[in-house]
């Protein structure tokens, strides 16, 4: 009902504006913040950052269209992926070695809830429609956000495609065929039509099938060099079948502008489940409805007075069953909704300092297997002020306060907590040098998947604080005319200290888990990223990305316990990427290299629990030619080109190598 | 800059060399002195510990504590049988000895592992889906399941008994029991199952299976309460059965077992104790027991450790642990008393996802000495002389 009145009142909106003539100065500025006209390079503005982000976008997106979110963030300095394996398996990351939900997902500027394993299962959002993924450590430096955004320890910024209409144009059809290992079949189809010189329209569907089967070996040898044993087998039960609609609306106003957008997924997986000793198959199924639908309005009321209100509606159907005949029959349906509406206030008091003030409001209810509802507010107040262009400071207070349930409990004490944070930026002296720094508290409460999705028992958990130390440096220098096009140097160091650290461990059980606080977690590391471009002869140009993250991350809970000052599960040490591709008249040579360093499957760092490295190399090439008007793409990819047998979670084997192919036409 | 980047690329190059995968070697074994003297004529020569591992890490193990040599050998299985692929296997659930061989009840592999109890190498495996729980009669092994027949109606499925030929690893028998099937014992010719019912919340069952063991056939069930885990007998004939509550408003208690009358074979429940209970052994007159149980209210565990004399089924203390190094166990997990000193061994599984602790305290409560275990260590047997 609530939504039908937001609908409607944004459809009020519409026709009260379409007719009348926009003033075009605000218009012009309005698109230079949020994107480019009129092609390519779309997203968020970012030379009004402190902390600018780091971002995957146009080509090289392009070239991980067939894959997930999931596998994008790969490239980005500081996070860490869990990779369960296969084309449906559940994927999930943590950035500078914080849980994973103190990282907030959101999709087109509002946050995704996590209804699936008390994490966002980021292998699910495919990349098919996104047209940009950014991640901020710490927030996003623009105070003009709703309060929750200032709440995240690390946010992912999911764009989808926005339509963009050159002259004369009216509507743009894409369609795309991918096909390749596990027996995938992946078509999509993208559909946008401008519905006026203001409002405009699009819409994606994409399915995916796949077999989800692929062989892996486990191979061990003995000290003295014999084999032990070696063995190959077949993945079984990972296939996948999932529908994928999304479409928006978006309009502009003449001093703001308004987007719908609705989303819907509808997936039946197996779940793959661990390879243990006399157990090759699994019986885990589970089907999922995700379904969302959320509405932007952003209007200048006052001159320098910007407000923005988001609303979301989310429903999320999971239903888990287990078919094992050897084990106990579950038949399990969770349901959880969420309501969620936050108002947004940006002024300016001067031309360099704006203040703003947000309100954010959440409910969250589960049904079905267990009947609990929580309600949330947040409530924040953030300033920035910048100094002749060259000193840049934000500051920002978030209030959460919690409606827990009660558990069980005669009397629950709601929860209050306040987070501060600071970022500051300073260019010195030269103009392509930036220094800068944050520190910033977060704090999360377990979500309903993390309390109880469980098996049995009880799953107390307690609620998770972050502080976060920053410091960087950047230089980048852009050369358009000289062979050496462009250089970009940077890197953090921080510290981040981290309390009742949630964490998950598979279970046997893939869907559901063991949530536990890990106490204390001290983590100090280091992100640096190189990146270069050269002008080579014959129109060949090369860009090399090299990314660095080195990560000491050891729990300091309690002295007497066996793992005090060891390296928490799963962070490597050292970790990174390298990208290099070339490009030449319309081909386009991608080869990228993956490494994540030895690490720990278990708290203690013992040998029991020592995991080896695992790098990867994938290769893909693309061409794109046009058949009179229609603009064709062509890519062929290969995964773990060495065909590595690697295990990124214990006895969760990935693929050796594989294929993909794939073929987008564009009108 | 030129320079500076060429050598960070060597570097590079040289790190990765370094730092590149190996063979994956088979799972060692790890030798640790125990701070008590050696003793060549001790028997029980040792005990074997089982640890569970935390489901889907494949990490069961089995750890040794030698009373001959004072060593404490960690992770055993993979060395001795170093060709056994993915090792011994997911969630150990039990492990006894019967004559020669030791077998190990690995639940989530589904099978019993059997081994020659004095070199731990294996001897063959009985496929069983989700064992539980191991005792042994006349040459036969009694394992009890929590998956039994193929129901039609998926979420009443029974669990089962089976009999397995300790000569020929052979199935030789099955019987239906109740729902979830947890420990088992054997007094005369019936085997005593008790049922929890522990995936059927909040239905829980609440029975004890009696099951004639040479037809194998279930001839009784008997009511006792609801979710019932341990089962065990005592010198007199009685037998002491467990009961988890519903980790709420039922609490956990303790149920006696006793013939109705001198003649009869019939059992029936003589007394009920309200004391909570998680595990027990029973060492002559003495039940050693301990609880762990979840306080709602304040979100923590209340712990207690007691021993309870079976004859005159009175408390006798609930701290048995009297020099309060109680304290140091984060989740009590396992206890074990050995029959000739009287030494109590209790497991810590601390928090199911490090490695647990062994701690072994005097007959008097005093601690004498605590060791790393495995993950999870949970079951304990000792080993005699041959």
């Amino acid at each position: 009902m609530f939504l039908f009145v937001v609908a409607l009142f944004f459809m009020q909106l519409l026709l009260a504006q379409t007719d009348s003539k926009s003033d075009s100065l605000y218009w012009q500025s309005y698109f230079d913040s949020i994107q480019h006209l009129p092609e390519v390079e779309v997203v968020a503005q970012s030379f009004k950052e402190v902390i600018p982000a780091q971002t995957m976008k146009g080509v090289e997106l392009e070239m991980l269209r067939s894959h997930s979110v999931a596998d994008a963030l790969r490239y980005f300095s500081g996070v860490q992926l869990k990779d369960y394996g296969g084309v449906g398996g559940i994927k999930t990351v943590n950035i500078r070695s914080m849980g994973t939900n103190h990282m907030g997902v959101y999709y087109n500027g509002i946050e995704l809830g996590n209804a699936q394993n008390g994490q966002v299962d980021l292998g699910k959002y495919s990349l098919e429609n996104i047209e940009a993924v950014s991640l901020y450590n710490g927030q996003k430096s623009d105070i003009f956000q709703s309060a929750r955004e200032f709440g995240s320890a690390g946010s992912i910024y999911l764009t989808t495609r926005f339509p963009k209409f050159k002259e004369g144009e009216q509507c743009h059809l894409r369609a795309g065929l991918r096909a390749g290992s596990f027996d995938l079949l992946n078509p999509s189809i993208t559909f946008e039509y401008k519905l006026c010189e203001t409002v405009s329209a699009s819409f994606n569907a994409e399915w995916v099938n796949a077999s989800g089967k692929y062989k892996f070996r486990y191979r061990r040898v003995t000290p003295s060099g014999e084999l032990a044993y070696d063995t190959t087998a077949i993945r079984e039960n990972g296939d996948i079948d999932a529908v994928r609609l999304e479409g928006g609306v978006h309009g502009y106003l003449p001093k703001g502008l308004w987007k719908v957008y609705l989303y819907h997924y509808n997936s039946e997986r197996g779940i793959p489940g661990a390879i243990v000793n006399n157990v090759w198959r699994r019986g885990e199924r589970i089907w999922d409805k995700n379904s969302f639908i959320q509405g932007t309005f952003e209007y200048e009321f006052l001159p320098k007075l910007q407000t923005r209100f988001n609303t979301k509606y989310a429903y999320d159907y999971t239903r888990y069953v287990n078919n094992d005949d050897k084990l106990i029959h579950v038949d399990n349906i969770y349901k959880q909704r969420e309501m969620y509406i936050s108002l947004a206030n940006k002024y300016e008091i001067l031309k360099n300092w704006d203040v703003s003030l947000s309100y954010d409001f959440q409910w969250n209810g589960l049904s079905e297997y267990m009947e609990v509802e929580r309600f949330t507010h947040w409530l924040s107040v953030a300033t920035a002020y910048s100094l002749a262009d060259c000193l840049k400071m934000q500051a920002s207070g978030l209030m959460t306060y919690v409606d827990e349930e009660d558990r069980g409990r005669d009397s629950v004490p709601d929860k209050v907590k306040i987070t501060p944070a600071v970022f500051i930026s300073y260019k010195p002296f030269r103009p392509n040098f930036v220094l800068r720094a944050f520190y910033k508290h977060s704090y999360r409460m377990p979500t309903f998947n993390d309390l109880y999705y469980t098996d049995m028992g009880n799953a107390y958990l307690k609620p998770e604080t972050a502080i976060q130390y920053n410091v960087g440096i950047l230089y980048d220098l852009v050369q358009e005319k000289s062979w050496f096009k462009y250089f970009k140097i940077g890197a953090d160091a921080y510290y981040n200290n981290v309390k009742d650290k949630i964490i998950a461990y598979p279970k046997g059980q893939q869907f559901r888990w063991t949530m536990l606080n890990l106490g204390r977690v001290k983590i100090m590391g280091v992100d640096a990223q190189l990146g270069m471009t050269f002008g080579l002869p014959y129109d060949i140009d090369l860009t090399t990305k090299l990314q660095y993250t080195y990560q000491e991350a050891i729990d300091v809970t309690n002295p007497a316990d066996n793992y005090y000052g060891h390296q928490i599960p799963y962070i490597p040490w050292h970790s990174g990427s390298a990208v290099v591709m070339l490009d030449w008249r319309g081909w386009h040579l991608n080869y990228s290299f993956i490494y994540t360093g030895e690490r720990y499957n278990q708290q203690e760092n013992i040998r029991y629990n020592y995991t080896q490295p695992w790098y990867t190399s994938d290769v893909s090439l693309m061409k794109s030619f046009k058949i009179k008007k229609v603009v064709m793409k062509a890519t062929i990819e290969v995964n773990n080109l060495l065909s590595q047998d690697y295990d990124v979670i214990l006895n969760y084997p990935m693929p050796k190598r594989n294929y993909r192919f794939g073929l987008v036409v564009e009108i | 800059m030129k320079k500076v980047l060429f050598y960070i690329l060597i570097i590079a190059i040289l790190y990765s060399i370094a730092a590149c995968r190996q063979d994956e070697l088979v799972v060692p074994t790890e030798y640790e002195i125990l701070p008590f003297d050696i003793d060549p004529d001790a028997d029980p020569i040792g005990m074997y510990i089982l640890n569970e591992g935390n489901m889907g890490s494949n990490k069961a193990s089995i750890d040794f504590v030698d009373f001959k040599n004072a060593y404490y050998v960690r992770n055993m299985y993979a060395e001795r049988n170093p060709t056994v692929i993915k090792e011994l296997g997911d969630v150990g659930n039990d492990i006894q000895i019967y004559g020669n061989k030791i077998y190990a009840v690995i639940n989530c592999s589904h099978k019993v592992e059997v081994m020659d109890a004095h070199s731990l190498i294996r001897i063959g495996q009985i496929d069983i889906p989700n064992c539980r729980y191991i005792k042994f009669a006349k040459g036969n092994a009694y394992v009890s399941a929590y998956v039994g027949p193929v129901a039609i109606d998926p979420d009443a499925q029974l669990g089962a008994v089976y009999r397995v030929d300790t000569a020929s690893l052979m199935i030789t028998g099955k019987c239906t029991v109740g729902y979830q099937p947890d420990e088992l014992e054997i007094v005369g010719e019936y085997i005593y199952i008790a049922n929890s019912g522990g995936y059927r919340v909040p239905k829980y069952d609440y029975t004890v299976s009696v099951v004639e063991m040479y037809g194998m056939t279930q001839v009784e069930k008997i009511p006792v309460g609801i979710n019932l885990h341990r089962i065990e007998a005592d010198k007199y004939g009685k037998l002491w059965v467990t009961s988890r509550g519903n980790y709420g408003s039922v609490r956990s208690k303790m149920f006696v077992l006793e013939r109705e009358n001198k003649f009869s074979h019939k059992m029936v429940v003589t007394d009920t104790l309200d004391i909570p209970c998680s595990e027990m052994c029973i060492q002559g007159d003495s039940l050693y027991f301990y609880s762990v149980e979840w306080n709602n209210q304040e979100e923590r565990n209340n712990i207690t450790y007691g021993i309870i004399n079976v004859r005159t089924r009175e408390l006798i203390t609930d701290h048995f642990i009297t020099d309060g190094t109680e304290k140091n166990i984060e989740i009590p997990y396992g206890i074990n008393v050995n029959p000739v000193n009287g030494d109590i061994y209790v497991t810590d599984a601390k928090n199911y996802v490090s490695s647990g602790a062994l701690h072994c305290y005097s007959s008097e409560g005093k601690k004498k000495w605590s060791i790393r275990a495995g993950d999870i260590p949970a079951h304990m047997v000792f080993l005699f002389k041959k």
